[in-house]
């Protein structure tokens, strides 16, 4: 790898030939919100070029327009040095562009062979194609079976998926839109090996990421975005992290204090043997979950999406009521019969994943938002009449506390940013002063700054003696600031070993299905 | 694609009360043309629709007694509808109430019960509906089938129960064959208001569910579990309600609904079983909880809008000879129009530009 | 002999019920598919039925009032497009006010014709099959509707599974963000679904008013749009399934008017409600059997074109 990096860093370095793909002065607006303003980027053949920047950034939006999905408001596009407008994703894809999208652009009824037809201008007939998959999986590592159903996929096979169709097209360039927040440690290393193979052919990858260290590894050339505008191109070979995150941030990167040494108090979560069946399509099942979490420690949950968190965490918050009323104890009360409202009544919190729709109804506006958790409260309702004046003292506090932002005074869930949404979400349970709060993805797409309050936050409940359970599958996040880990698999979950006695390697292990507890005997023995 | 929506992030609120005017008056042109098309003077024709029905006492309390029954499903439809629950059956459980409750007036018919006897009518044909609502209500929640579908093929089933109820047990022997049952004894009639005409208590117990519902809806946590569950029902199972309570509170409560109006408009207006108890009231309503934007109060002002329609209809079938068809070709355009000015409002259309397209 | 006579006969009158249903089922199945639901069918069935048999009845060509039955199903079926499609109206409510849309039109421009006949569309005869025993008649001796209807259910079948067509009108039905992100025009290919649709319940109209009846009277399709759109919902989406239900629910219709005939005693109404009941218990079995699969996966839900 390091010798073809080399090579195109001397051909980057003599006569430049027109860039492959290039993005001029391109603006958009939706409204008033600017999401790119006069940005600029230009990938070259042969070249993994990264386009970092934060949530918000204008990332997706710069992508959108190179490939036909959004129209520039003003700005230019080159292919080959020529100017060149896309009205639609097939004329960008006609010139040899492919996209690989963060939320596949997938059909889980359908065949893998089907759903690859689907992305072709001129498929041919299915039998022919499924040969040209198989040929295509061979010669670039892309495991994959032509005609399995899409729906019985894990997320890396759905993604292999998305990669072949696109290869299929013989793209010029090939963008993945953040390819790797998916996949395990395994799973990326294969895929960076694939996208070595297809720069040495002479392609192009644009490789959209904030996975520093990745970017670093992976990429000749970066193009760091920040609040939609352009920042810098250079050279993350030569860069740190650190410096890169400064580029991307504006500022320096706060890191969440740990603290080290405190006591712990009496087990706040009891989890015993928990098994869910899975019920089809949705919800996978969990297999005797074991786990205990105290008084004022914050245990993570690692692993790849669709392993069984989502399962897990519905069966903590009650949505999901397993057999075993025994199976799960707050606070020393058995809690596995009990609905959302009475294990919130047991002061416990949650905070799931998906913010709109899950945790707040997009349309309905953020003061009525706020009774979603805390309609048990006999001060908010009363004889079944909600009272509106202490329910809006509540979010007022909920915004002040939190520093939530918004434009006017109560605002549709919806219109809230990412990062805002959920310091909501989050001060709705804190205010509450809960002693157990669970919390699912706490910083997916959501701002640095915001990140960080967040994980202050959590850390802080836990030194006033809540115990905190983080599910993530950000990794870095969990070892940063989690006092031990445990990894979810194919519904199983390890115990959890202290953060100090594991490694990125050993979790990435056990990510991958390594059942029983491979991170603790992977750290006895180092 | 020269044309694009766009969400208005604020929407005024002018535009929200707004919308249903517009949507009235596109309803009016729409009517003019088709009046044009007929062969009749759209001003004229509108003069004998809309305007001459308001200027005489006797038919502004007919248009009274033809909003009651309209605002009494049309606020039980709007339980439903804010919960995305399609109940499209009120029709049938109108029926089903009327049916309960007759029943009731046919059993203590010329025994000289007492003053109880409408009041328990009253009673009876809320249960019925009600009763009648919570079958689409089980099948949805107990296996999954289509409430839509369900509840309007049991509208079907009520009509010809009730048309075998009036052709056999219940007709009146000394009805000359006529398919009827006999008149309600008085006790068994609703009171009426006035002296003259036809304006009966129903419109009081009409109002005062109004005033019940709005509070409901508007202050308490069943309310706000309804709005929720069919705002984002994975952020009400989140919250801890039970969407099973919920499908079945609000069929409850628009069955009940639905049943009373049914009954008020049998022991009311028509005085008797009969085969045909409802000009489609079931569904006008559903007109009725849309165009008044789902609240109570909303609903108060569109019944009275499209009881219009029905008056209107009668008095331009009697002297311009227009089939009452004329009737759901506004109500159903008035329907479509709504649909439309609620996008228009809540959404801009706007030109693309700024791409040339290659 | 007289008993192969009257079954021949019998089976002949299933055919021709279950051919309203089967053809107005295919076009609805194709517009679910694409993910419409058109709670209109009914609407735009009988709006069929009227323009047909006013088109035939003054014009005096069957084939004329066929096609402007189709054309009238495809006008009203715009209107729903235009609600739900492009400005994203909620489906449910734009279906029914097609309906009654429809219903009130078709009860205005039946009007003038009612108590009229007109000659039933010809049969169409297979010299020496016709004659075949029992099946026969059933078979063979059918009018151009019932041809046109097995025509139809093999062109959707094949189209659905085997052609690019069909396929990308599954994967708008199936996501249509997904659709979208690869470039089909979800909306246009979605107004053309339902533009199938309504054409399909058109052609069902006309058969309704042309060849079945053959006469003109007002609410003559009694819930028939509503029973294809069941059947769409207990066929799980599979054209073939729409086959055996529309014949089950034909045949249902059909047997309880015979058994009316023959006076048993039990209420005519009972008898009548059996559709409607058979479609309650129809639609709750394949619900608890299926709890939903094979459903398009985005039916029903507005697609609106992100920023």
């Amino acid at each position: 790898m390091s010798g073809k990096a080399a090579t195109s860093d001397s051909a980057a370095s003599g006569a430049l030939p027109p860039p492959l793909l290039e993005a001029i002065g391109l603006t958009k607006r939706f409204g008033a919100l600017v999401a790119n303003d006069h940005v600029s980027l230009a990938i070259r053949a042969g070249e993994t070029h990264a386009l970092l920047g934060e949530n918000g950034a204008g990332k997706s939006t710069l992508v959108k327009m190179m490939c036909g999905l959004l129209q520039a408001d003003s700005g230019e596009l080159r292919f080959a040095g020529e100017p060149v407008v896309f009205p639609d994703p097939a004329a960008s894809r006609a010139r040899g562009i492919g996209v690989v999208f963060q939320h596949f652009a997938l059909f889980d009824a359908l065949t893998v062979v089907e759903n690859v037809a689907l992305g072709l201008a001129a498929p041919g007939k299915l039998p022919a194609l499924a040969a040209r998959i198989e040929d295509c999986v061979h010669r670039y590592g892309l495991e994959v079976e032509p005609y399995r159903r899409v729906g019985e996929l894990s997320v890396g096979e759905r993604q292999r998926v998305e990669i072949v169709r696109c290869l299929l097209g013989d793209p010029r360039v090939l963008i993945l839109d953040e390819p790797t927040s998916v996949l395990t440690p395994d799973e990326s290393e294969s895929l960076f090996r694939t996208v070595d193979l297809l720069t040495a052919e002479g392609r192009a990858v644009l490789f959209i990421s904030h996975k520093l260290d990745e970017v670093r590894r992976l990429c000749q050339r970066a193009t760091v975005l920040r609040g939609g505008k352009f920042i810098a191109e250079v050279d993350p070979r030569r860069e740190s992290s650190a410096s890169l995150a400064r580029l991307m941030v504006g500022a320096e990167v706060p890191r969440t204090p740990r603290v080290t040494t405190h006591e712990l108090g009496e087990p706040r979560l009891l989890i015993k043997n928990l098994t869910l069946k899975g019920d089809g399509s949705r919800g996978s099942a969990l297999h005797a979950i074991n786990l205990e979490i105290r008084a004022g420690e914050i245990v993570g949950i690692a692993g790849v999406a669709g392993n069984g968190q989502t399962a897990l965490f519905e069966a903590l918050s009650g949505e999901r009521l397993g057999e075993d009323a025994e199976a799960i104890v707050i606070d020393r009360t058995p809690a596995g019969a009990l609905g959302p409202t009475a294990r919130r009544a047991l002061k416990a919190g949650f905070v799931p994943e998906e913010r709109l729709g899950h945790a707040a109804a997009p349309d309905m506006r953020l003061s009525d938002n706020v009774l979603l958790t805390t309609h048990g409260d006999g001060r908010i309702v009363r004889q079944g009449i909600v009272r509106h004046s202490v329910l809006n003292a509540m979010f007022a506090e909920i915004v002040r506390r939190f520093d939530v932002r918004f434009g006017g005074k109560d605002p549709k869930a919806r219109r809230l940013s990412g990062g805002n949404l959920q310091k909501f979400v989050i001060g709705r349970e804190v205010l509450r002063e809960p002693v157990l709060l669970v919390v699912d993805q706490p910083t997916w797409g959501v701002d640095a700054a915001a990140a960080g309050f967040i994980r202050t936050t959590l850390r802080q409940k836990a030194a006033e003696g809540c115990a905190v359970l983080v599910i993530s599958q950000d990794l870095d996040e969990l070892l940063e600031f989690t006092d031990r880990i445990a990894v979810m698999s194919e519904g199983r979950l390890t115990q959890p070993v202290p953060v100090e006695e594991t490694s990125r390697e050993a979790i990435g292990l056990a990510m991958g299905g390594a059942h029983g507890a491979p991170a603790q005997e992977d750290a006895d023995a180092a | 694609m020269p044309l694009k929506l766009e969400r208005q992030e604020n929407v005024p609120l002018a535009g929200l009360v707004a919308a249903p005017f517009v949507a009235l008056a596109f309803t009016l042109v729409v009517g003019a043309a088709m009046f044009l098309a007929m062969g009749h003077d759209p001003v004229e024709a509108f003069r004998i629709y809309f305007i001459d029905p308001l200027g005489d006492a006797y038919t502004l309390q007919e248009l009274v007694v033809k909003a009651c029954p309209l605002l009494l499903i049309g606020v039980g439809l709007a339980f439903c509808y804010r919960a995305n629950r399609w109940n499209i059956g009120a029709e049938g459980q109108y029926c089903a109430g009327a049916l309960l409750g007759s029943w009731l007036a046919l059993a203590t018919h010329g025994t000289g019960a007492g003053p109880w006897v409408m009041p328990a009518m009253l009673v009876l044909g809320a249960l019925g509906g009600a009763a009648y609502g919570l079958i689409p209500a089980f099948l949805r929640v107990r296996f999954g089938a289509s409430e839509i579908l369900t509840s309007l093929m049991l509208v079907y089933v009520a009509e010809l129960f009730l048309d075998y109820l009036v052709r056999g047990p219940w007709r009146d022997p000394a009805g000359f064959n006529f398919p009827q049952s006999v008149t309600f004894d008085p006790v068994a009639t609703m009171p009426l208001l006035l002296d003259e005409g036809r304006l009966h208590g129903g419109i009081v117990i009409a109002l005062i569910v109004v005033v019940a519902a709005t509070f409901v809806l508007g202050r308490t946590l069943i309310g706000f579990s309804i709005e929720l569950g069919g705002s984002a029902p994975r952020a009400a199972a989140f919250a801890g309600f039970d969407e099973r309570r919920v499908t079945y509170g609000v069929f409850a409560v628009s069955g009940a609904l639905a049943g009373l109006a049914g009954i008020i408009e049998v022991a009311g207006p028509i005085g008797n079983m009969q085969p045909s108890i409802s000009p489609g009231y079931g569904f006008t309503a559903i007109i009725a909880a849309m165009l008044g934007r789902l609240h109570p109060v909303g609903i108060l002002v569109s019944s009275f809008v499209l009881a219009l329609t029905y008056i209107g209809g009668e008095a331009a079938q009697i002297s311009l000879r227009m089939p009452f068809d004329v009737t759901r070709v506004f109500q159903g355009t008035l329907l479509i129009a709504i649909l439309a000015a609620d996008v228009l409002v809540r959404y801009r259309i706007r030109r693309v530009e700024g791409v040339r397209h290659a | 002999m007289l008993d192969t006579v009257m079954i021949g006969a019998v089976l002949a009158s299933v055919v021709a019920a279950a051919t309203t249903l089967l053809i107005a089922s295919l076009g609805e199945l194709v517009a679910e598919r694409a993910g419409t639901l058109n709670l209109g069918v009914e609407g735009m069935m009988i709006i069929g039925a009227a323009v047909g048999y006013a088109t035939a009845y003054s014009s005096g060509s069957l084939l004329l009032g066929t096609l402007a039955a189709v054309l009238a199903g495809v006008a009203l079926s715009l209107v729903f497009a235009v609600l739900t499609v492009w400005l994203a109206a909620n489906q449910v409510a734009s279906g029914l006010a097609t309906t009654i849309l429809g219903l009130g039109l078709a009860g205005l421009i039946g009007s003038p014709f009612v108590g009229t006949r007109i000659d039933a569309a010809p049969e169409l005869l297979v010299p020496g099959l016709t004659d075949l025993p029992i099946i026969g008649k059933a078979v063979f001796g059918q009018d151009a509707f019932v041809y046109a209807s097995v025509a139809l259910l093999v062109l959707v079948t094949w189209g659905l599974a085997r052609t690019r067509t069909g396929l990308v009108i599954r994967a708008v039905g199936e996501s249509h963000v997904a659709a979208h992100a690869l470039g089909h025009p979800v909306r246009r290919i979605r107004t053309l679904a339902v533009m199938f649709g309504g054409a399909c319940a058109g052609l069902a109209g006309a058969q309704l008013s042309l060849a079945y009846t053959p006469f003109w009277a007002s609410d003559m399709t009694a819930g028939r749009g509503w029973i294809a759109l069941a059947l769409v919902v207990f066929s799980a989406w599979k054209p073939l399934w729409l086959l055996a239900g529309a014949y089950l629910f034909g045949a249902v219709s059909i047997l309880q008017l015979h058994v009316q005939g023959f006076g048993l005693g039990i209420p005519s109404q009972l008898l009548s409600s059996l559709p409607y009941l058979a479609t309650v218990a129809a639609l709750v079995l394949i619900s608890a059997l299926k709890r939903g699969q094979g459903a398009p996966a985005s039916l029903g839900v507005p697609f609106v074109p992100d920023r």
